[in-house]
């Protein structure tokens, strides 16, 4: 997909301390992970170096479905970064996987910046590949699923 | 032994520089420090060299060690920051503050807090390096990066809970405006609001409207506190803290949106401590000092401090309601961070101070107990209490 936002964002790196690597690499290759402790099976976002539920340091990445549900959302019309001078109104939504612990992320929804949005509606993940930045990497977007 | 901080220390002093838009300030931030912490102890009537101790929040860059040199301070004994962001440490430093004074650490600690944006770069601001790593890589690349739009996302959630109208977040904004009217210090003096103008003003990001946002500004404030047994040996009738305290709720740091519990402004684990420590509910409060670092916040903070349902936010809050002196809940009766100035909630409790003292530019009528709530969605947050010579 072409990107959403105007370029000249940060772009989103590794962190130095290799804690969130495989999640990278992931949406790299188009599939969605999230941390998973092996020892009782709690999920959690983002990544921690310890499970937040029974302390295990036995944590993996594990592959999730591409669908999740609108928990919030917002439309931004003031920038705050000189990239989105001329972007206009964009949406920012926070995505709820309720059957992974309810762990949520950010993305933005395609679409008509002014749509109307419900918290509840079905979304799926839309990977936008930036191959070319430095760093390179991949975001995830997501998509309001017909009802 | 009785542990609680309840009515053990007073305030006997407060201070405030001028308060600037941001960057308009003729002194520096450390000056402006010293300025503020000079006020206070003159409208304490004690010699700064008494002072021995400091407490401040929000990674403040006037350091005690700095300060206690230009000062003069002979011994100095206690020197404390709370850790956390934006103002959600307001109160946590008077709480700290508190508890060096009522445990012997310390005998005068001031509290205080400088700010000069225009010196060392703005809030309100996205990152401007070239790559983002850690929690802020899943959220910046998507365009999440300043405050507002980092706490719209639990408004829009809590609004969508509970049925809440823009209606009630403007009432909160005209509040503070009106109130600001009166008052010479603040700001936007002189520049009043009213309900065709907040609903003409530009979106910043949904649910807020520019002036759903506080302001950035330039100034410090200060605040003295003393043992109980000393309190009445100042020029002010003493000011007492009745429950100052911080904390925050399960998960509450966790990354990228992912607390729990994640429409709140973040005191649902406070607010029981805060009223069992000052022995008194909500019916009791006579006045209420509310962040605002957005309405939204004081929305989620007036519901968590036992105000009203949050099923009940469009009916009480009203702008009727919220005004002095007659309202159910006079709120940020000095103009709070909208209208008077963003002292980083300071200056709130400075004005919970004036309304027992019975000198607010909007005084509400017999003030016996007072409510600071600061930093509502930042973690921790924190809250106070204050009360009057009949409260202890």
């Amino acid at each position: 997909m072409t990107a959403y936002l105007n370029p000249g964002l940060p772009n989103p790196a590794p962190a130095p301390d290799g804690l969130d690597a495989p999640y990278w690499e992931a949406v790299a290759e188009e599939r969605l992970v999230m941390q998973r402790c092996r020892a009782c099976g709690a999920w959690q976002w983002g990544p921690e170096w310890i499970c937040h539920n029974c302390h295990s340091e036995d944590l993996v990445f594990e592959e999730i479905p591409l669908t999740g549900r609108i928990y919030s959302y917002e439309r931004v019309w003031h920038p705050v970064h000189p990239a989105l001078n001329e972007q206009g109104p964009y949406i920012v939504v926070l995505v709820e996987f309720p059957e992974h612990n309810g762990a949520r992320m950010v993305g933005n929804l395609v679409g008509d910046p002014r749509q109307e949005v419900s918290i509840g509606a079905t979304v799926q993940a839309v990977f936008e590949h930036h191959r070319d930045d430095d760093p390179p990497h991949t975001l995830v977007q997501w998509q309001v699923v017909a009802s | 032994m009785n542990r609680t901080l309840r009515g053990a220390t007073a305030i006997v002093g407060v201070g405030e520089t001028t308060y600037y838009k941001r960057g308009q300030s003729p002194d520096a931030e450390f000056k402006l420090a010293l300025k503020a912490i000079l006020a206070a102890c003159e409208d304490a009537g004690i010699s700064p060299k008494e002072v021995d101790g400091f407490a401040s929040f929000s990674n403040d860059r006037s350091d005690p060690s700095r300060l206690a040199n230009a000062l003069g301070i002979h011994d100095l004994r206690f020197s404390n920051m709370q850790w956390g962001g934006g103002g959600g440490g307001g109160s946590a430093a008077v709480a700290h503050a508190a508890a060096a004074v009522a445990t012997g650490l310390a005998e005068c600690v001031v509290v205080f807090r400088a700010l000069a944006q225009g010196q060392f770069g703005r809030f309100g601001q996205g990152p401007r390096s070239n790559v983002v790593s850690g929690g802020g890589a899943f959220t910046v690349p998507y365009g999440l990066m300043s405050p507002a739009q980092s706490f719209a996302m639990k408004v829009q959630r809590f609004m969508h809970d509970h049925g809440v109208e823009q209606s009630a977040l403007r009432a909160i904004s005209l509040a503070s405006y009106h109130h600001a009217q009166a008052n010479p210090r603040a700001v936007m003096y002189g520049r009043p609001l009213d309900e065709a103008k907040y609903d003409a003003s530009r979106w910043i990001v949904e649910p807020f409207h520019l002036f759903d946002c506080c302001q950035e500004n330039d100034g410090a404030a200060a605040m003295i506190v003393v043992p109980a047994e000393r309190a009445k040996d100042f020029d002010h009738p003493p000011v007492y803290v009745l429950s100052a305290v911080t904390g925050s709720h399960y998960r509450a740091g966790a990354s990228v949106h992912n607390t729990p519990d994640y429409a709140t402004s973040n005191f649902k684990t406070c607010v029981p401590r805060l009223y069992d420590m000052a022995g008194c509910g909500p019916d009791d409060v006579d006045v209420l000092q509310c962040y605002e670092n957005f309405t939204g916040g004081v929305l989620m903070s007036i519901v968590e401090h036992g105000f009203c349902e949050p099923d009940e936010c469009n009916e009480f809050l009203t702008t009727e309601n919220l005004l002095a002196p007659d309202g159910k809940l006079p709120t940020n009766t000095s103009g709070g961070n909208l209208a008077e100035c963003y002292m980083h909630g300071l200056e709130l409790n400075i004005e919970a101070v004036r309304q027992i003292r019975r000198t607010s530019p909007n005084q509400v009528e017999d003030v016996d107990v007072s409510l600071v709530v600061s930093g509502p969605m930042v973690t921790p947050v924190s809250s106070s209490v204050y009360g009057s010579e009949a409260t202890v």
